[in-house]
């Protein structure tokens, strides 16, 4: 293991991390101020992405995609609010789970039809598809740094909203007692809109930024969304700063452990064996994370104040 | 004077399920056999869901990772040399029971959302575990040469045999699991559910009750994964993928949570609606997903409640 291949892995731990950040973000809220399980966040960062594609393809201009995919994604994910998860807020979760699965049937199924069943890909756009020489033999894309920095900047946007701004203190306080907010007197049902729909722009802005990275395909979102719901845990529910340094850990722990548990295995065990235990259990490594910090403390790393 | 009727109701549904084999050839559709196993199967998975969802009110996202141990516990049997059907029960019962034991210790010290979130937890695990056995096909799965007999007679591998092994399964599962809802363990189950506290100052354990509850679910859930394997002669981790516990979770709600044939309506519905649906349109899942949306919002209670007539019951958190 060279210093340079684990800086690399280093970079690209922290580049999964924001892209999980951002995805989390959306959800940690949604779950944490309305009590919504919303498994259709995942397909709401596929369709950020798909966005991207048809965008791009149709303009040719990536920063001009980036707006107006951020801007359909606004407005489908208040669509969606409106239709469908309005009336489900005061349901019991399982019917929140079943009516958000039809969601991900029904959408997963949609971009096969309209875009195909293969795979696209997103060129970066043209000023961030260069790299940059980090040492004397590492160089590192600027795309991927661009991901990072985008993931910092949502981060310290939504810090400075969530905890100076009057919307962001009713969230704060929906988070912890919404009962106690709805009758003071707020209009707990534009409070959710609000929050649902930053939500989903932040989830697509996600698929957006991750369309260049990954290929994109239908079903692309199930997986990260799991992912996204083991950051949030971890994090904390309804916590932003439990939701990005949670973001960076999983991000890290999952991309180290890809590389590291191969060869420490092999320590312990047989190279034959190491193959076979390795990525399996760098695969597992979060979701152990998960059930640990479920078990030994349930809140999360980062609870908000006050909550219990 | 309900329960009479699911009684009723239930026993309708095994006569037809007994004569299909003999009327189905008539008609000339061999392959509706296949869709009444499928839906079976199906069915047993999702009885064992109910039982905790049901009367334990444990939300679990993770069941079918006790299918797909069920299923990889028979065809790793098979592959070793182990033929006998009884001894590969034994052996798929005792792995998924244990697997639940130890998870469901753990998973149990939370609850609510944070149980639904465990059990994914733990599901994900058991799904990567399965891609890693190489020696099985890993991702890709494996193909059975050679399949389990009894006593080494063939009649458990195909056909009659097979269908009425899976039909008495079937009913064995509802049954046991019907026995245990009107059982006292039954009984204490479902005041957890409704008030974990009380129940608690009654002087029951809580958590050993639900404990109990939950590994017998996964031993039960097993057994769909072992008739699987003997019917479809292949397994693969696609079996516990974290979208299949979804696929539990909708058979159950839709046919009806804590309700008798609940779990069995739900699931010959959504196999049935799968192949019309399918027939009609190749694209069937941009109607399917719509559907169970519409569902939630306007069909609370389930199946059982539409073909019952009569409102939801008790409250099921």
């Amino acid at each position: 293991m060279s210093l340079t291949l684990l800086l690399i892995q280093c970079l690209n731990g922290l580049q999964y991390g924001a892209l999980l950040f951002l995805i989390s973000a959306g959800l940690t809220l949604v779950f944490g101020v309305m009590g919504f399980i919303n498994l259709a966040h995942g397909v709401q960062y596929m369709i950020g992405a798909y966005l991207a594609f048809a965008y791009v393809s149709l303009t040719g201009n990536f920063m001009l995609a980036v707006v107006l995919s951020m801007g359909t994604a606004l407005v489908f994910g208040l669509l969606l609010e409106y239709f469908v998860f309005r009336h489900l807020y005061d349901r019991d979760h399982l019917d929140q789970v079943l009516a958000t699965f039809g969601i991900i049937i029904f959408l997963n199924e949609a971009v096969k039809v309209i875009f195909g069943p293969a795979t696209l890909t997103v060129a970066p756009p043209e000023f961030l598809s260069g790299t940059i020489q980090l040492t004397e033999t590492l160089r590192y894309p600027v795309y991927r740094f661009a991901t990072i920095l985008m993931g910092l900047v949502v981060a310290a946007l939504l810090y400075v909203t969530v905890s100076f701004t009057r919307v962001g203190m009713l969230i704060r306080a929906g988070a912890t007692t919404p009962d106690m907010v709805s009758a003071l007197g707020v209009n707990i049902q534009r409070l959710f809109m609000v929050v649902f729909g930053v939500g989903a722009m932040l989830a697509g802005f996600a698929g957006v930024i991750a369309a260049p990275l990954f290929s994109i395909e239908p079903g692309m979102g199930d997986n990260i969304l799991i992912v996204a719901f083991v950051v949030i845990i971890i994090g904390g529910i309804g916590s932003i700063r439990g939701a990005f340094f949670a973001a960076l850990l999983v991000g890290l722990i999952d991309t180290m452990g890809r590389t590291l548990a191969t060869s420490t295995m092999g320590l312990v065990f047989g190279p034959s064996m190491a193959n076979q235990i390795g990525p399996a259990l760098a695969s597992m490594l979060i979701y152990i994370l998960m059930a640990a910090i479920l078990v030994i403390r349930p809140q999360g790393l980062f609870p908000p104040k006050g909550a219990t | 004077m309900r329960e009479d009727r699911a009684l009723w109701v239930a026993l309708f549904i095994f006569a037809l399920l007994l004569a299909a084999p003999t009327l189905l050839p008539m008609i000339g559709q061999g392959y509706l056999t296949n869709l009444l196993i499928k839906a079976m199967l199906l069915a047993i998975a999702a009885l064992s869901l109910d039982l905790l969802i049901g009367h334990g009110g444990m939300v679990s996202l993770g069941h079918s990772a006790f299918v797909g141990l069920g299923a990889y516990a028979t065809a790793i049997g098979i592959e070793s040399g182990i033929e006998n059907i009884l001894v590969l029960l034994g052996i798929a019962l005792a792995v998924a029971g244990s697997f639940a034991l130890v998870t469901g210790a753990l998973a149990l010290r939370t609850s609510g959302v944070y149980f639904l979130m465990i059990t994914l937890a733990f599901g994900q695990m058991t799904y990567f575990t399965l891609t890693s056995l190489a020696a099985y096909g890993g991702d890709d799965g494996l193909t059975l040469w050679s399949l389990a007999t009894l006593f080494g007679s063939d009649v458990v591998q195909s056909g009659g045999g097979l269908y009425f092994l899976i039909l008495g399964t079937m009913i064995a599962v509802w049954w046991l699991v019907h026995r245990i809802g009107q059982s006292r363990f039954g009984r204490v189950l479902r005041a957890a559910r409704d008030n974990p506290e009380r129940t608690e100052v009654m002087g029951y354990s809580v958590r050993r009750y639900r404990l109990t509850a939950y590994v017998i679910a996964g031993m039960l859930a097993s057994l769909s994964g072992l008739l699987l394997v003997q019917h479809a002669e292949f397994v693969s981790p696609a079996l516990a993928t974290w979208q299949r516990s979804g696929d539990l979770i909708v058979v159950v709600v839709l046919g009806g949570i804590g309700t008798r044939n609940g779990a069995i309506f739900g699931a010959f519905f959504i196999v049935i609606l799968e192949e019309v649906l399918g027939s009609i349109l190749h694209e069937w899942r941009l109607i399917y997903g719509p559907l169970l949306v519409l569902m939630v919002l306007f069909a609370k209670g389930g199946l059982s409640h539409l073909i019952a007539g009569k409102p939801r019951g008790g409250a099921v958190s």
